[in-house]
């Protein structure tokens, strides 16, 4: 087995695991996480296409991974606003529950 | 032998991935998060992305771990509350299965790829040498895909407008974060003397060696922010003011000088993003050094999170939004040196 068809397949697992845990974790922060593993999960199999494209004498098709640079930086920037909504819910609920909250009256 | 190390890295990433996922509490997730974004920069190693594993590393395993770490800090007490909320078993097997549907459907499109493959790498190419840089990544970023580029840069900005719109009203333009504190004689406090200037060689040498190798303005960036965040730490310097006119000048002088340079393009390449023959490099140059401050500063800055402390106690608890209110009367540059003089 080649090596990208290898990381492509390791990138479906990854993104299953992710979506699993996105599910079945009751706490925002660990659902952050999750989330984060299943988009590194698809930044891996669009890598390994870009591996697939290697051609005129790159190892590599340079425009995919020059989104997935683009790619990193924003998930990055959409992980702070999250976290920081997050830290923001707590301060001002002192609970991090996404549950509905109880009738209040 | 390649094959196998390869093997022992999807090993390795699967089983942290699966330890991120199920771990007991949150730290160990987060813990877990932070090797594998290190284990992530090996596959892109092995994916002959070096600009990717550069990123990666930088940014998805550190910037993203310390920001998760940081917050795990923070939300210590509402974890046993939430667990009680957790998933039924019901529940769980669903999951478990549409995980499993998802994986499978992905797994049969990479089984079912095209051959041989779709690529862009033949088209890029010989449309390199007229950009003047030698890094075909970089090419990309800066010529052929320049509006991705752009946007990416807009979107950083409207996330810290997003991070810094969560803070309470009271400390809007005040300084994000908590006050550092450290032993001035610690080791801390010595390492954000001596890094820094080693740091800020090595980012800006990543920024120039992007050119022809891999590397640039992101890598850098993302040093250069991790240097200014080692002295906050250390307590040597505190976080900035957010009402500092020359901090929101940084944030916004890559873009906008990207966008000038673009529409200067619809001039004199006939094209919004448009350079005209034989002034690729100097222009990419430009974009590049304007863009470089303002990702360093935005990406520091949204790793410090909203604003938290009010610049002065004396305002009135909920003034209103201005931006500009507070900094025709402030007075900077006193409260900092006896801040630095009481540590």
């Amino acid at each position: 087995m080649s090596v990208e068809t290898l990381f492509a397949l390791t990138a479906c697992a990854l993104v299953g695991i992710g979506l699993y845990g996105l599910i079945a974790q009751p706490h925002p922060l660990r659902k952050l996480v999750a989330f984060n593993i299943m988009g590194s999960g698809v930044f891996v199999l669009f890598g390994a296409l870009a591996k697939r494209g290697a051609a005129a004498g790159l190892a590599a098709d340079p425009v995919p991974q020059a989104l997935l640079i683009t790619a990193i930086v924003v998930a990055f920037a959409a992980t702070a606003v999250t976290v920081a909504l997050l830290l923001r819910l707590i301060e001002s609920t002192d609970s991090a529950s996404l549950a509905e909250p109880p009738a209040k009256d | 032998m390649t094959t196998i190390a390869s093997g022992v890295v999807v090993l390795l990433l699967l089983w942290l991935a699966l330890w991120t996922v199920v771990a007991r509490d949150a730290f160990l997730a987060v813990a877990g998060f932070v090797v594998y974004g290190l284990l992530l920069a090996l596959v892109w190693v092995r994916l002959a992305g070096i600009d990717v594993a550069l990123t990666e590393a930088a940014i998805g395993g550190g910037l993203t771990g310390a920001l998760l770490l940081g917050a795990v800090g923070r939300l210590r007490g509402t974890e046993a509350a939430t667990a009680a909320e957790g998933a039924g078993a019901g529940t769980r097997a669903l999951a478990a299965l549409l995980a499993l549907g998802v994986t499978g459907a992905l797994v049969l499109g990479v089984l079912m790829l095209p051959e041989p493959a779709p690529t862009l790498a033949p088209l890029a190419v010989p449309a390199l040498p007229a950009t003047g840089v030698g890094n075909p990544i970089t090419g990309v970023l800066l010529a052929f895909r320049a509006l991705d580029t752009l946007l990416e840069a807009i979107v950083l900005v409207i996330a810290l407008i997003g991070v810094w719109s969560f803070a309470p009203d009271r400390a809007w333009g005040g300084r994000p974060g908590p006050l550092y504190r450290a032993d001035p004689q610690g080791i801390l406090a010595y390492l954000a003397r001596v890094l820094p200037p080693l740091g800020i060689v090595i980012g800006i040498y990543l920024f120039w060696a992007g050119a022809d190798h891999p590397g640039g303005k992101f890598q850098s960036a993302t040093i250069l922010a991790a240097m200014w965040m080692l002295v906050q730490m250390a307590g040597l310097a505190d976080t900035p003011r957010t009402d500092n006119r020359a901090l929101r000048f940084g944030i916004v002088i890559g873009p906008l000088v990207f966008i000038a340079v673009g529409v200067l393009g619809l001039f004199t390449a006939g094209a919004f993003l448009g350079y005209p023959e034989g002034w690729a490099k100097p222009l990419i140059l430009v974009i590049e050094v304007a863009l470089l401050p303002t990702l360093a500063i935005v990406l520091a800055l949204l790793m410090n999170g909203p604003p938290a402390r009010p610049w002065a106690s004396a305002g009135a608890p909920g003034a209103g939004p201005l931006p500009g209110r507070h900094a025709i009367a402030s007075r900077d540059r006193p409260t900092r040196s006896s801040d630095e003089g009481g540590t």
